[in-house]
């Protein structure tokens, strides 16, 4: 899922200002999962958002509003009604939920509540470790199921490189090492031979490197 | 035992701790509270396991919200107290009592004492 986290609650308060109506939109999604934007979320900001108004002695009018996904347009469609006389919408989704916000609600501005931090999983709760880069070539049956691209500082397709200690990563010693788990992870899977083949240099026009990406499938149109 | 405590405190019952949340924490001081006291089980014995340990957390999360809309976390806090604390449980109340007393109303009391602070609406529909 798509990992967030929520601002700093002092760059929230400062954006909202100059507003004193403000719908605050959730999403059922990813960020529901990883606690960071879903109802619950919606209800504690709504609930902040007011007491530090009311600190200042000033009126706010909190709306709270929480959408199945925020990335899909059909789930957009009665946010701009439900909205109402709201001056701007605060929304907890990842960046691409309040992009497809902003271009479904042309009439207000859609600000971010969270920032986007990576794909990932939970490890447990409450601690959630980045897993994919969405590099575009999935590499993962070459090496055990761990990604090279995602899991390796460097991102190097045929490692470990000389910072690799002890089975961690030079920048920290908090931070496995992602060849020495591809390493372990083939060897008990008994497939060395996979490690002993050299991988090609990573094709990145499938990442970032060509722009931003698209696809199309003519079949669900 | 005819222990005395401040007759300012309200008593909100709940079946465990654990089902403090961070909202409804919040929202007793947009009602007016001058601070919070979240009486737990001690550490250990709770009935349903880990109720007063997540609601440790819970109340950690909160009081950071708290100093983050400067109401102030010291506003609330967490006690783990047994049936049988009596005289313990009238001690933490009078010492919560005597932070919020130096700490003065909240801030938000200020403000309707001034006729100035507007409530606004309570929570719309949701999904």
């Amino acid at each position: 899922m798509i990992i967030a986290e929520q601002k700093a609650f002092e760059e929230i308060e400062k954006r909202l200002a100059p507003f004193t109506r403000v719908l605050v939109l959730g999403c059922k999604g990813c960020v529901t999962v990883c606690s960071a934007g879903g109802a619950k979320e919606v209800g504690i900001l709504a609930t902040a958002l007011k007491l530090a108004r009311a600190e200042h002695g000033l009126p706010i009018d909190v709306r709270e509003l929480t959408v199945e996904r925020q990335c899909d347009p059909e789930y957009l469609e009665p946010v701009a009604v439900k909205a109402g006389d709201a001056q701007v919408i605060l929304s907890m989704a990842c960046g691409a939920g309040v992009q497809l916000t902003a271009e479904r609600v042309l009439k207000l501005p859609v600000l971010p509540a969270v920032n986007t931090v990576f794909i990932g999983v939970a490890e447990k709760a409450g601690t959630y470790a980045e897993r994919c880069q969405a590099c575009g070539d999935c590499k993962l049956a070459a090496t055990g199921g761990i990604c090279p691209v995602a899991r390796c500082s460097k991102s190097i397709m045929n490692g470990p490189c000389g910072g690799s200690t002890r089975g961690k990563c030079e920048i920290s010693s908090d931070v496995p090492c992602g060849w020495q788990l591809i390493i372990d992870r083939l060897e008990a899977l008994g497939r060395m031979d996979l490690y002993d083949e050299i991988m090609d240099e990573a094709d990145w026009s499938t990442s970032r490197d060509g722009g931003p990406r698209r696809i199309v499938r003519e079949e669900l149109e | 035992m005819r222990l005395e405590y401040p007759h300012g405190v309200r008593i909100v019952r709940l079946p465990c701790t654990g089902k403090t949340d961070v909202r409804t924490l919040l929202e007793t001081f947009l009602a007016g509270a001058d601070g919070v006291m979240v009486i737990g089980c001690l550490e250990g014995e709770c009935h349903y396991i880990r109720g007063n340990i997540k609601a440790r957390a819970r109340v950690a999360r909160t009081r950071k919200i708290l100093d983050e809309t400067r109401i102030g976390g010291e506003r609330l806090r967490m006690y783990n107290l047994s049936a049988s604390q009596a005289q313990r449980f009238a001690e933490a109340v009078n010492e919560m009592t005597d932070t919020v007393r130096a700490m003065g109303p909240s801030p938000l009391a200020r403000h309707r004492a001034l006729g100035a602070a507007t409530p606004s609406a309570p929570p719309g529909d949701e999904g």
